[in-house]
């Protein structure tokens, strides 16, 4: 078991010939308790994966340091980190059997055979590979290939695992069962875990703790829920919730903030430009009983019935703001208009009708305030 | 009615559909109607060959060419070894293109893993110079080499035919660009995983390589088992000669023994033929187990 230390840790990748280097990760520092599941969540691009990589050894450190169990581990080759990595795609050896897979590890380490095919026997009997340890890798399905890469690292009985967006190869009804049998495994093994992904409901939902980048930089390190329920800057409230936060141009004068046709009061705020955070199910129709805050009138477009909740997009009077997590065109049509596209989580029994308009509240202590220039939340 | 009794029906209608839409009025691609010509066209030259070598000497030089001897001269075959030390060239060139096809196997590998996955000072360059000499022409570099060999001792010897040999630019050129394309995760698990350099390359990348590694042996071997120029240029003692050189000596000044040479030449060919049965398997094969998800 160890823990794992980002101390100031860079990655620069220098630029060809005339272009500027880019710098993948920018002074990271967080520590990775020991025995701790921490999740590296981000867009793409943002420097999760090449941070990883850096504690697998697979890409130099720049600047800074990691320590593993408070040894400095920047110049150690990858075979003496003792740390396992599951790759998004597997990376099985294809020309060897799933025993040879699991085993090979191990065998690189001199580890006596008896004790190889014990440990291989103890992982795929965990893992219910029993029945396929004779088979090569192309006669697995994706779930199975999954346990086995899986399997590969458990087997090692590493200081740390680090796992490189290892789900997103399945399909979404077997992401979500090896969610909850990722989960449970860790409980039982209990050994560190750094887990890197683009999918913000995995985060939310593995993670005992969820470190949010951008743009190589480390965004906000916390418990799921309170990054979700206190989002420290305008980025992280737009990239974890789905649907995300709505996000929304307004302005503070006196007491009072406005966005378009609404507004509410809120003292102690300076004058000024200021970003609103409102969460989809913050909304709720005015007609409920006990409904405080302003009245805000949405234009239905589009109604997603769920079940078990009722999505409504559609838009109303405001200026709509960006977080960065958007995608580019959404960012371009925000610019362009007038109308803020909006997104609202209802009860299953409520059922707007496209073109309706629909008289909304939300209550003023549940709204998100952020600074519009910074992006740093205002408490 | 039972789902026993609606498959039956199902069936033929499907496999039917399947034919309508493949070639309406040919059981194979149209481009066979090309192909198959050129085929037979290569195997002409072949086809005489083996004819020729089961004639007698007078039919070989009949005009126009006699296209079936009516009695087979088997008999040419035991005369052909029997004119010539052949199982002395035989073995001669075997020595020569196993040491060869095993070392650039080897030697081309080590190299093209570097240039494909290594860093160092001035790989680019180094790669774009060895390239280059694949430019130039034997016919340029065969008096500078002879020199060496000389220099080398190596002349009358066979290892004045494998040491210029032992790696091969476009041996090192076909690897490298073959192990480019396979997945680097591979070799990113491997080192994770403890493996070292080398024994990534011997347990991961050598046997994903089957196909190219194949490839490359075919190539080498033919070329090497097919050499004329050079063996004529360094060896000069008849026990030297390798099979080419040898079968050379059939063509006399003022008499060919055509059917004798003929025979000479099948026997020559078959361990060619042996090999390209055998590879092709390696060819077809390719990497049929994927670990990745494709």
């Amino acid at each position: 078991m160890g823990s794992v230390t980002f101390d100031g840790v860079s990655k620069v990748y220098p630029g060809a010939k005339g272009s500027p280097s880019t710098v993948a990760v920018d002074d990271l520092s967080l520590e990775v308790g020991d025995g701790e599941f921490l999740i590296l969540v981000g867009p793409s691009g943002c420097g999760k994966s090449t941070a990883l990589r850096m504690v697998a050894g697979l890409e130099k450190i720049s600047a800074g340091e990691i320590r593993v169990d408070g040894e400095r581990i920047n110049d150690v080759p990858p075979r003496d980190r003792d740390i396992a990595m599951v790759f998004q795609n597997y990376a099985l050896y294809p020309h060897m059997t799933v025993a040879k897979n699991l085993a090979f590890g191990l065998r690189q380490r001199k580890t006596p055979r008896a004790e190889v095919s014990a440990r291989v026997a103890a992982v795929s009997s965990t893992l219910g590979l029993d029945e396929l340890l004779s088979r090569r890798p192309g006669q697995l399905s994706g779930g199975q290939r999954q346990r086995v890469a899986m399997g590969r690292a458990l087997v090692r009985e590493p200081r740390a695992f680090l796992m490189d967006e290892p789900l997103s190869n399945l399909d979404a009804k077997l992401r979500v069962q090896m969610r909850a049998e990722l989960k449970k495994l860790h409980h039982r093994l209990g050994t560190t875990t750094i887990y890197v992904t683009h999918d913000q409901v995995e985060a939310m939902t593995l993670g005992e703790r969820i470190a949010v980048m951008n743009a190589g930089l480390l965004q906000q390190i916390g418990v799921p829920q309170d990054v979700y329920d206190r989002p420290a800057n305008v980025f992280v409230a737009g990239f974890i919730g789905s649907p995300p936060m709505n996000l929304l141009r307004g302005t503070v004068s006196g007491t009072t903030v406005s966005a378009g046709v609404f507004s509410f009061a809120r003292p102690g705020l300076a004058d000024g430009p200021i970003t609103i955070g409102i969460r989809p199910e913050t909304f709720r129709p005015t007609t409920e009983a006990g409904t405080v805050g302003p009245s805000i009138d949405l234009q239905v477009d589009v109604v997603e019935p769920l079940g078990d909740e009722v999505l409504v997009h559609g838009t109303l009077d405001a200026r709509a703001a960006q977080s960065g997590a958007e995608a580019e065109d959404a960012v371009l049509l925000a610019e362009t208009s007038t109308r803020a596209p909006v997104t609202v989580r209802l009860a299953p029994d409520s059922r707007p009708a496209p073109g309706d308009r629909m008289p909304l509240t939300a209550d003023p202590m549940a709204v998100h305030l952020f600074d519009a220039s910074s992006g740093d939340a205002i408490r | 009615m039972s789902t026993t009794t609606v498959d039956p029906h199902a069936l033929p209608g499907e496999t039917g559909m399947v034919e309508a839409r493949r070639g309406r009025w040919l059981p194979f691609s149209p481009w066979h109607l090309i192909l198959m010509p050129m085929a037979l066209l290569m195997l002409v030259p072949l086809v005489w060959m083996v004819i020729t070598s089961l004639e007698t000497l007078a039919q070989t030089r009949r005009f126009p060419p006699v296209l079936w001897p009516g009695q087979l001269q088997f008999q040419n075959y035991p005369d052909a070894l029997g004119a010539a030390p052949f199982p002395r060239w035989f073995w001669n060139t075997a020595v020569v293109t196993i040491t060869v096809v095993a070392s650039n196997l080897l030697l081309c590998s080590l190299a093209a893993y570097a240039f494909a996955r290594m860093h160092f000072l001035g790989k680019k360059a180094i790669y774009f110079l060895l390239l280059a000499t694949l430019m130039v022409p034997l016919q340029v570099v065969l008096v500078p080499t002879f020199l060496i060999v000389k220099q080398l001792g190596l002349i009358n010897h066979l290892g004045a035919l494998i040491v210029p040999n032992l790696a091969n630019v476009f041996g090192i050129f076909m690897l490298t660009q073959f192990f480019r394309t396979l997945p680097i995760e591979l070799e990113e698990a491997a080192r994770i995983d403890g493996a070292s350099r080398l024994k990534i390359l011997f347990t991961i990348v050598l046997p994903l390589s089957a196909p190219a590694l194949a490839t490359l042996a075919v190539i080498q071997f033919m070329w090497t088992w097919n050499d004329f120029l050079w063996p004529l240029v360094t060896l000069y003692n008849e026990p030297a000669y390798t099979l080419q050189l040898g079968l050379q000596s059939f063509q006399g000044s003022h008499l060919t023994e055509w059917n004798l040479l003929m025979a000479g030449n099948v026997m020559s060919m078959i361990p060619m033929l042996v090999l390209f049965i055998v590879a092709q398997r390696w060819f077809i094969r390719g990497i049929a187990t994927q670990g990745l998800k494709g």
